[in-house]
């Protein structure tokens, strides 16, 4: 089961939701539940679990094109062919913008001289952590996209790819890490392709927004994207009691799910800005979004 | 002709809502550029008409003719972005290479440009803009920001302006990038909590990568002081100015409401805003 956490708007509160929802459902239950931070250019919700002790990190590779010189004949074609202005051929050489790169091999297809290879290259890192007992069973894999490095889908995927993975723990049986398998994904705001990665084959997206005009109209077109890829969702209404009611209108009218409301409180916006999981610190919050799971799993069934 | 930035690393610091005060103030003088294209909200503060309109053609995709394909699997094996099952496109994942057109012996497939979206030149009331909308979970929303860079930039050339003043996205990647590169003045809006001291410092890791000039807003400043004093500490320590300090006021969400900015129904954050305003004029 993967539950996707997203927004159009960047700021209305998805990581608080997304770690609140890990480890109240962890605590409570007993089991296991894995975050995959997929908000590769900020990430944040490892930072809510300050207890965690690191299990594995590794780099993101992607394929990248070697040109041999001495084989190159600078006919230009590969050039010609890449789809994203990567390569330039000079008369004597032939650079390369790795950064625009999207490792589609063609360039390598179609050299006449068979004169380039493949080589691989880093765009960031690729973390792992098992949070302490405090936070529950808790796992979190996250991102970090290098600075300077533009495409961060590949990197998206990757974590994906990982929180998926098996290797929970050292010494723990591989049937054991299979059971029950719940995996929350924390997306990067914005509907573009990021988002669209983040929450692909997941069984369900919670769109967290605020009351405000910004909010909605960022909802709205989250809930375009949703719908085209065949995802069923659900709304949570954060910082309730600011802005205006229009929100509340507009999901009526569309008949979606309204699954939780979380009011613009002091005491719950200092313990966030600490860097502390506020359902944890408030048991009747704890309550609530361990219901919250519950309702997801039955809507996603 | 300047050129100024408005990012931050962390969503939902209050970019739009500052872009939105200083174009208020900077009002005859420059083009307001709104670069966050997936979830542009400069508009509903602005409330713009729309003078043109131009398409936007993002990645091309590929498209297999069922009548010619053979389905000799060969663009199947090729693709790299697991773009083609059952000998059908998947649009969602393909990403325009062309390397299945090239290997293709039947010359079953097709590229076709596709269109992702429309950009904007609207008259403000506080002067010109340039707005755009990619099309819910398009690509290359780093190409539409070149392109309403480029359009704002020809709209401030065309009226005599000399600032562009333009609202970025959150993040750090290719639609930031996108909107930071050769500007003036980056000015990075950040608030005081952890996450959004984590974001500021990878966002000002950027900024010093490509060696733009970067200032910043600690927004809600007072919701956390120790916080802000940390984000002090951390902008010395890189040598950066801290151009201006906002507290948290209901003046910011009553203005958005109404459809307003800060400056326009006044109150201590417009007043804040100002004197930001006046800070940064005089770097540029």
């Amino acid at each position: 089961m993967k539950i996707s956490v997203a927004s159009g708007k960047g700021g209305t509160g998805k990581t608080l939701v997304a770690t609140s929802l890990a480890a109240s459902r962890a605590v409570s239950t007993g089991k296991r539940v894995t975050i995959a931070d997929c908000d590769v250019e900020e990430p944040n919700s490892y930072l809510f679990f300050p207890d965690r002790s690191l299990l594995s990190e590794q780099q993101c590779l992607v394929s990248v094109p070697v040109f041999d010189e001495a084989r190159c004949s600078h006919c230009g074609k590969c050039a010609d062919f890449c789809a994203y202005q990567a390569i330039a051929v000079l008369p004597q050489t032939v650079l390369l913008f790795p950064e625009l790169c999207h490792g589609c091999a063609g360039c390598n297809i179609i050299c006449p001289e068979k004169a380039v290879s493949e080589s691989t290259r880093s765009i960031g890192e690729i973390f792992r952590a098992a949070s302490g007992s405090a936070t529950g069973r808790v796992q979190i894999v996250w991102g970090e996209l290098a600075v300077g490095e533009a495409r961060a889908t590949p990197l998206i995927k990757a974590v994906k790819d990982k929180a998926a993975g098996n290797d929970w723990a050292k010494g723990e049986a591989e049937s054991d890490s299979l059971e029950g398998k719940e995996t929350i994904v924390d997306c990067p705001p914005g509907t573009s392709c990021t988002m669209v990665e983040s929450v692909r084959d997941t069984d369900f997206c919670l769109l967290v927004t605020e009351p405000t005009p910004f909010g909605l109209y960022d909802l709205d077109i989250a809930l375009k994207v949703l719908e085209k890829m065949k995802i069923p969702s659900g709304v949570l209404v954060n910082k309730s009691g600011i802005g205006d009611r229009k929100v509340y209108g507009y999901l009526e009218k569309r008949d979606i799910p309204m699954l939780m409301e979380i009011p613009l409180d002091r005491k719950i916006a200092e313990i966030y800005s600490r860097g502390e999981i506020f359902a944890l610190k408030m048991p009747e919050w704890q309550e609530r979004f361990a219901r919250l799971m519950e309702r997801i799993e039955e809507m996603a069934a | 002709m300047k050129q100024m930035a408005v990012v931050s690393g962390k969503g939902g610091t209050g970019k739009t809502t500052i872009v939105a005060s200083l174009a208020a103030l900077a009002c005859g003088r420059a083009v307001f550029a709104d670069c966050d294209v997936d979830a542009p909200d400069l508009h509903l503060l602005l409330s713009p008409k729309v003078a043109a309109k131009k398409p936007f053609y993002g990645i091309k995709k590929a498209f297999i003719d069922a009548d010619r394909c053979t389905q000799c699997g060969s663009c199947q094996e090729a693709c790299r972005f697991s773009a083609i099952d059952d000998y059908q496109v998947d649009l969602d994942r393909c990403e325009g290479c062309g390397v299945c057109k090239l290997v293709c012996p039947v010359e079953a497939v097709q590229l076709r440009e596709s269109l992702g979206g429309h950009a904007f030149i609207s008259d403000s009331r506080f002067g010109p803009m340039v707005h755009a909308q990619l099309y819910p979970g398009e690509e290359a929303s780093g190409k539409l920001v070149a392109m309403v860079r480029e359009m704002a930039r020809e709209v401030a050339a065309a009226r005599n302006l000399d600032l562009v003043l333009i609202d970025g996205s959150p993040g750090i990647g290719c639609p930031v990038i996108a909107s930071l590169t050769g500007v003036d003045l980056a000015l990075v809006v950040t608030e005081p909590t952890i996450t959004g001291e984590h974001d500021l410092k990878r966002i000002l890791d950027v900024t010093g990568h490509f060696g733009i000039d970067t200032t910043v807003c600690i927004n809600k400043y007072d919701l956390h002081l120790a916080g802000s004093r940390r984000i002090e500490f951390l902008c010395r320590e890189r040598e950066v100015l801290v151009a201006g300090r906002l507290p948290f006021h209901s003046s910011v969400i009553e203005a958005m409401v109404q459809g307003q900015t800060v400056v326009e129904i006044g109150g201590p954050v417009a007043a804040a805003i100002t004197v930001m305003y006046n800070v940064l004029s005089e770097k540029l």
